[in-house]
């Protein structure tokens, strides 16, 4: 059939500002296309990472144990357990664990914690605090504190402590200033302020703290284990299927950040329906003008049509030219407008460094080859019609026009 | 002489009921191989309408229809598209020639679409054809830059192309200047000398028809002469 292709291709060329008008409504279309994927697969990027960008992707957490019966079942006595509520439940094997996750594909970073809460006092003031141990190294494993440090440093050694920002403004303290923390388990430590961080999350900023994992051993009275464990993964809409894996390997409960997560989920899942319509929108344009326009060219050369057939011509034949030039059509659109899509994109920030105020748009979400092969079917389908309506010319009536 | 084709009680009927216009009416015909006949008759005699089921590209309405052995009459589109781009060549009255295409590429057409491509014997074999119709210097040229005498003898050239048995003209010399006219009837005389090839002309120029050895006149639908 390279003699099909030939006569599309001369087709196409023999009219080139009509050819070049039709690339271009393609592309434009396949422009939008690129755009809109850009668009809406950035904005979708970029309220994750705001929401769950410094959120543990999975948690293991300890699980309350309940107090052992020392009564025999087998008595006719009615006991009612009670879930203790001051002992605090705790991970033991986790030092066991951590490799293992740490193995599993996916996995970014693992962040062994000991959690609690506590007061916090300097002088006269109080202030209660959501008090996390991080082991050394890891300090910025699950939430970039290095990143939204705007004092001091992140370096969490023994005796001291890291805030945000609003707690150290209501204590009045300023990095290398001690203070004094209580913790639930009624343990007080003297601690040195050495660093601030402020996340532009009013509840951390105003109510966390980080102290090393040996201190909050001491501050929660737990020599060994740990009670939560915080997993970040490369791609956090993996967390499903890589919390599933943990399970299936440790016996852990590992919780996904999608469980409770289901009013964001459905906020981008109708964010990325939207963008599906406007999609198929421009898919839609692109497949009517590419079958208005060879409508108009398979009545124009009708006569050729009929000398064609005449000449030995099958309606096979006629129908791969004009499906011919439908094809070449989208492809030389779909190439030109994922190119100019591109090129548009690249002078917005990259996903790594939107800011306010700008177009969340990522060049790497622009779906260059889907639009592509999507163009070129479309306007295959679109050519079918007319290619249809070409191969059904009487040669008899066409030689005579 | 053996037959070339033979066709037997022709009838074609256009529309239908009270619009009806029966244009053959039992029209029988037979040609022999190597033959040179003019198809004669007034406007609206048949004469087309004949050419046109010859041709294969319209069927009768009723009537019998065999070319070298084959029944044109059952046969499907398929087998009537590949007999007539094998055995049949077209010179029409409006040369018809593909207007984006050079004369080289009009002439060779029939084979390269049967062979789905232009093969290097193709070219050669158009090249020689259209040097024998004395267009050496337009083979590469675009047809729609053409005198009109020089794109009908293109029009030959492509007719020729396959070596068909059969070459039917519909008025070759209507739309060309005298001059122009007898060039191309010299061509089509020489070749049928030369080749053989079978040429049924219609036409209403009595000179035109004075290169053909035979006339069939058609009057009514019918055979009359």
């Amino acid at each position: 059939m390279f003699y099909a292709l030939k006569i599309a291709t001369r087709y196409l060329t023999a009219n080139k500002a009509q050819t070049a008008l039709l690339v271009t409504g393609v592309a434009v279309g396949v422009f939008i296309f690129i755009f809109m994927s850009a668009l809406i697969g950035g904005l979708a990027e970029f309220i994750l990472s705001r929401t769950v960008g410094d959120i543990s992707h999975i948690t293991i957490e300890a699980e309350t144990a309940d107090p052992a019966l020392l009564i025999s079942p087998e008595g006719h006595v009615l006991v009612v357990a009670e879930r203790g509520r001051t002992r605090t439940a705790s991970l033991a094997e986790a030092a066991t664990w951590l490799p293992l996750i740490e193995a599993v594909p996916g996995v970014r970073a693992v962040s062994p914690q000991i959690t609690g809460a506590g007061f916090l006092m300097r002088g006269a003031q109080v202030s209660q605090v959501s008090v996390t141990g991080v082991a050394p190294g890891r300090e910025s494993a699950i939430i970039d504190l290095d990143g939204y440090m705007v004092a001091g440093d992140v370096r969490l050694g023994s005796g001291l402590i890291v805030l945000g920002g609003d707690l150290a403004d209501d204590l009045a303290l300023s990095v290398g200033q001690t203070l004094r923390l209580q913790s639930s388990n009624g343990v007080t430590a003297t601690l040195t302020l050495s660093g601030i961080f402020e996340t532009g999350n009013g509840g951390m900023d105003g109510a966390s703290g980080f102290v090393s994992l040996s201190t909050a051993r001491t501050l929660f009275s737990m020599p060994q284990g740990v009670t939560r464990i915080e997993i970040k993964l490369f791609d956090l809409n993996a967390a499903d299927a890589t919390a599933l894996r943990i399970r299936a390997l440790t016996g852990l409960d590992a919780v996904p950040w999608t469980d409770g997560a289901e009013q964001l989920m459905e906020a981008l899942n109708a964010q990325a329906q939207t963008g599906y319509f406007l999609k198929t929108f421009a898919l839609i344009t692109i497949v009517i003008g590419v079958a208005s326009a060879l409508l108009l060219s398979t009545y124009r050369r009708r006569p050729e049509i009929g000398i064609m057939r005449a000449m030995g011509a099958g309606r096979g034949f006629v129908i791969f030219v004009f499906v011919m030039q439908g094809a070449l059509i989208g492809l030389m659109g779909g190439i030109m407008g994922a190119a100019l899509g591109y090129l548009s994109l690249l002078p917005f920030p990259s996903r790594d460094a939107f800011e306010p105020g700008t177009l969340p748009m990522d060049i790497m979400q622009g779906s260059y080859g889907l639009a592509i092969t999507l163009t070129v079917i479309g306007a295959i389908l679109a050519s079918i019609l007319p290619a249809r309506s070409a191969a059904r010319v009487d040669p008899v009536t066409a030689i005579g026009q | 002489m053996s037959a070339l084709l033979e066709v037997r009680d022709l009838f074609k009927t256009y529309g239908t009921s009270e619009a009806a216009t029966r244009v053959l009416r039992g029209l029988s015909l037979r040609l022999e191989v190597g033959e040179m006949a003019a198809l004669l008759g007034p406007s609206g005699s048949g004469k087309s309408t004949l050419l046109t089921i010859l041709g294969t590209l319209m069927k009768p309405t009723s009537g019998s229809y065999v070319m070298l052995g084959q029944d044109m009459i059952t046969a499907d589109d398929k087998a009537l598209t590949d007999f007539r781009n094998a055995h049949i060549g077209f010179v029409f009255q409006f040369h018809n020639l593909l207007p984006d295409f050079t004369a080289l590429e009009n002439v060779i057409f029939p084979t390269a679409v049967r062979e789905g491509r232009e093969t290097p014997a193709a070219r050669a074999r158009g090249r020689d054809l259209l040097t024998r119709m004395g267009l050496a210097d337009r083979i590469e040229f675009p047809s729609a830059n053409l005198s009109g005498g020089q794109k009908q003898r293109v029009a030959v050239a492509r007719a020729l192309m396959n070596s068909p048995e059969l070459v039917l003209a519909d008025e070759p010399t209507g739309n060309l200047d005298r001059a122009s006219a007898m060039q191309v009837m010299d061509l089509i005389d020489q070749i049928n000398r030369e080749e053989g090839t079978t040429f049924l002309i219609s036409t209403h120029d009595e000179k035109i028809a004075g290169f053909c050895r035979r006339q069939i006149v058609v009057g009514d639908g019918v055979v009359t002469g």
